[in-house]
């Protein structure tokens, strides 16, 4: 009698970038004919993110220093075609009993998994800035997005504003692709990046890119402006300029059509709430992320994450977590994995966790500027919902905690579902209330984490 | 007036004319309906709680505040939907869907 064939697991990866493309790969190589899916036309994700069919410029325009490595992960991705169940500009909108749900053109799919890869990889991180709802302020990354896929600007004069190293590389490529740039404003003040400098060298090669953006900006005269604190961004019907008080405590203004803004990164963590992970406040990223082992694994069975999705390390760390992870489904799944392969991918993932200790130091999340937003600010643009509603569900309706104030206010109830005003909204919050920002909680995460038409069909 | 986005390259493209609110719109194939309507023009949609124009913020399709409609009423996230020359789009009324 034949023997029993026993079917191959399913694994399903969720996202195409440098995290989701090496956990395929690797379980290609072990026999596994993994789902990929992805909200992406093509393998690459927003870092490494292509351009459309018939558009021309190199990779050295649209990567920079990391052409290299953007090209090298759009080749091994598209190597794994054939291989891979792959399933792109499709949306994983909801996780139940075991399955994944995915939309597509319409039409919803459930797919039962084995093991479920997360590499939902991040956003820009925002606090609020009075003006920043007018037509003209986009997201950095959504900035930088626009010149890497689109070849456009923002706009005619650009001013960015934020903090972190995307700040500085995102004014260098506009620049350098001949955008006009007047001013790189900065939250955090320049004697971080000097307490940072010993945790910043664990990278020299990431340190010394950093430092050649700061300087070729500076070279051409671009102001840049460390430790500002932001006043307002103005204009009417769009963007006419931003006005900061600059480290000295003095007013000043730039004129601008557009502005970039941003603040770091956000782990993009809803689908792991509906997978149940287990979540830990995480006091260096101010954000309530899913507990992982050094590998990916969660606290659900049979979930692992990868990437930014789980924290923000950047896409070398997610190229190293994509594999670890793929490693870990492979053990669990009862498929042999070498010891060394784990001990060197757990090894190169250290200098990257040093390296982000010290980019959070020099580039801190501008806690500060939470409490003394005006209350007429909009701090949920979905909404329209302002600092001051949301002071007043804690002052006159006693929330204690963002759940119950997102029921009294509406913050974080809108198309976003608080991806853009969850982690702001959390310190307004928790600056009214004179508590601790772990202490009010977080936004559970709810299906569909993104809104499907109500014309969508389902599958049974 | 120009528009809010300014093209910087990648000009030799085919182009392509969309009609957005009855009006012809001249854009490029491969752009997005965010870059065809912000190359002319400054705004995408009205905030449905009356504070304003917007243009959209994220550009990765996360953030949902380019929304517009095809004349059909089936929504659409500007950032991240191509254009495709003869689309028919609205973005001052929100339609209502097709059956």
């Amino acid at each position: 009698m034949a023997k029993p064939v026993k079917p191959s697991p399913v694994v399903v990866v969720i996202g195409a970038g440098p995290a989701g493309t090496r956990t395929a790969e690797r379980l290609v190589a072990a026999g596994l004919r993994p789902v990929v899916v992805d909200e992406g036309r093509r393998g690459g994700g927003q870092i490494y993110r292509r351009q459309p069919d018939g558009f021309r410029r190199p990779a050295t325009d649209l990567y920079g220093f990391e052409a290299g490595k953007a090209t090298a992960l759009h080749r091994d991705f598209d190597a794994l075609a054939g291989r891979i169940d792959y399933r792109p500009e499709t949306l994983a909108w909801h996780l139940q009993d075991g399955a994944v749900h995915l939309a597509r053109d319409g039409r919803s799919t459930a797919v039962r998994y084995d093991a479920l890869v997360l590499a939902t990889g991040a956003t820009d991180r925002v606090m609020p800035v009075p003006g920043w709802t007018r037509p003209g302020v986009f997201g950095l990354g959504g900035a930088q997005i626009a010149l890497k896929a689109q070849a456009c600007a923002i706009g005619g004069r650009v001013v960015f504003l934020g903090t972190g190293p995307l700040l500085y590389l995102v004014a260098y490529q506009y620049a350098k692709a001949g955008a006009l740039v007047e001013a790189v404003l900065d939250t955090s003040p320049w004697s971080r990046r000097l307490a940072a400098m010993p945790a910043l060298a664990a990278r020299p090669a990431m340190l010394a890119k950093g430092m050649y953006y700061a300087g070729w900006l500076a070279a051409r005269r671009v102001p840049v402006l460390t430790g500002v604190t932001p006043l307002g961004i103005d204009g009417d019907a769009h963007v006419t300029g931003v006005r900061i008080l600059d480290s000295a405590g003095r007013a000043r203004r730039f004129d601008g059509d557009a502005v970039g803004l941003g603040f770091g990164l956000r782990s993009e963590t809803q689908l792991a709430d509906l997978a149940r992970c287990r979540f830990a406040f995480d006091p260096l990223a101010r954000q309530w992320l899913p507990e992982t082992d050094p590998d990916g694994r969660t606290s659900t069975p049979g979930v692992y994450l990868a990437g930014d999705g789980a924290r923000i390390l950047g896409a070398d760390a997610a190229e190293v977590s994509g594999r670890l992870a793929a490693c870990a489904v492979l053990r669990d799944l009862g498929r042999p994995v070498a010891d060394g392969e784990i001990d060197g991918l757990r090894r190169a993932g250290r200098a990257m966790q040093r390296f982000r200790h010290g980019l959070e130091t020099a580039f801190p999340w501008p806690v500060r500027l939470a409490a003394g937003l005006p209350d007429d600010t909009v701090v949920c643009r979905c909404e329209a919902v302002t600092a001051g509603e949301l002071r007043r569900t804690a002052s006159e309706l006693g929330a204690p905690e963002v759940n119950r104030a997102k029921a009294f206010s509406r913050v974080g109830m809108g198309r976003c579902q608080g991806r853009y005003c969850g982690l702001a909204g959390a310190e307004v919050l928790a600056a009214a209330l004179g508590v601790p920002v772990e202490s009010v909680g977080r936004q559970r995460g709810q299906g569909p984490v993104k809104p499907l038409p109500t014309t969508t069909e389902f599958a049974s | 007036m120009g528009g809010q986005f300014r093209r910087l390259g990648e000009f030799d493209r085919p182009p392509v004319t969309i009609e957005v609110d009855g009006a012809a719109v001249r854009a490029l194939a491969g752009d997005t309906v965010q870059v065809a309507l912000l190359a002319e023009g400054r705004r995408l949609r009205d905030s449905e709680f009356g504070d304003g124009p917007r243009a959209g913020f994220c550009l990765m399709a996360a953030c949902q505040d380019c929304l517009v409609w095809t004349v059909d009423g089936d929504p659409m996230r500007a950032c991240s939907t191509p254009v495709v020359d003869g689309m028919r789009l609205v973005t001052r009324e929100v339609p209502w869907p097709n059956p």
